[in-house]
């Protein structure tokens, strides 16, 4: 297999194959499941489903940054910290985002 | 917040969200310039797929001479959660008409999808008509930022300083969607097990190690709050 020709027709091909697969991701319980009930079970456990994926997600964009080489880095923990203390404290999305950036401009200033 | 047509609640909701959809989009828009695509491709990367970190997978491998397939199925692999959104939004949404879900599941990114799950949990007497139309406001402003961005990102390419911390917009992004989510000692438990478990599973390849964990963050989760 050869790599894919960057500016050509194979990143076409993965461009249009990844949208397809991807949209399929979307669809696949909203299309296809539509308003049959889900059993019990399955709900308790799909209310945590963003809880359960975001936070994977983020920590080890947190903990080693590709920026720094994946190194730890002061700044975006504190500013990841304030964040998080924001939202849980005061649950608005945008107030922490703005606080997090706030603190992570202020780190990169000093 | 006094907006009580949910349309108009959700644009009010979504529309903070440029804020953070434009540095993510910029970002984008200039590794993948850079990476060699020209303008096009970088935006129909965006319109097409629409899932940041998925696209990021998708470029980095490229750059890294992986073979097309090796590159689909990792990008797709760090998109798996989606079909956990997809899941997880079935209930309040599943009753739509068929060409609804279909777009909904278009534009069912990370933010949408966390800010109609808070929406929904908190308006219990909204119709089905009514979560649609919260939902494609949220979309309104958010999916246009992205593209936008993303545009932006490739025709300045390399003029974006080097210094702005912007790979940071992805991460402040998604940590301020969670802090709100965390509304019982369930909801804390299972972000725990998340974040401990995608650590210890660092070396699982494909991104399958962020799978392993959100399922096992659900049981706990789900677990706490039977006992509760």
């Amino acid at each position: 297999m050869s790599a894919v020709e960057i500016g050509g027709a194979g990143t076409w091909w993965v461009i249009v194959a990844l949208g397809g697969l991807t949209y399929l991701t979307r669809f696949v319980f909203l299309g296809l499941v539509g308003d049959r009930p889900l059993p019990d079970w399955l709900l308790r456990h799909l209310r945590y489903t963003g809880v359960a994926v975001l936070p994977g997600l983020v920590a080890p964009l947190i903990l080693w940054p590709e920026a720094t080489g994946g190194a730890p880095d002061a700044a975006r923990l504190v500013a990841a910290a304030v964040t998080l203390t924001v939202g849980a404290w005061r649950r608005d999305v945008i107030l922490a985002v703005v606080a997090g950036a706030a603190t992570l401009g202020l780190a990169g200033l000093l | 917040m006094t907006e009580t047509r949910p349309f108009l609640r959700g644009v009010a909701e979504g529309l903070p969200f440029i804020l953070i959809m434009v540095p993510f989009g910029l970002l984008f828009g200039v590794l993948a310039s850079e990476a060699g695509l020209p303008v096009t491709q970088v935006i129909a990367f965006s319109v097409i797929v629409i899932a940041g970190a998925a696209q990021f997978t998708a470029v980095q491998l490229m750059v890294d001479q992986v073979p097309a397939i090796i590159v689909v199925l990792s990008a797709l692999a760090v998109n798996l959660r989606m079909v956990m959104y997809s899941a997880s939004i079935v209930p309040h949404l599943g009753a739509a008409p068929m060409w609804q879900r279909g777009l909904i599941a278009y534009l069912l990114v990370d933010q949408t999808y966390a800010l109609a799950a808070a929406a929904y949990e908190r308006e219990r007497t909204w119709s089905v008509a009514d979560r649609v139309r919260y939902f494609a406001g949220t979309a309104a402003p958010v999916f246009p930022a992205w593209v936008g961005g993303t545009w932006a990102g490739a025709a300045l390419g390399a003029r974006v300083p080097a210094s702005w911390p912007l790979d940071f917009a992805l991460p402040l992004c998604f940590l301020a969607l969670v802090g709100p989510l965390l509304k019982s000692r369930a909801h804390v438990a299972a972000a725990f097990v998340s974040v401990v478990m995608v650590l210890a599973l660092w070396w699982v390849p494909w991104g399958l190690g962020l799978i392993f964990a959100a399922l096992a963050a659900m049981a706990v989760g789900a677990e706490v709050e039977r006992r509760t």
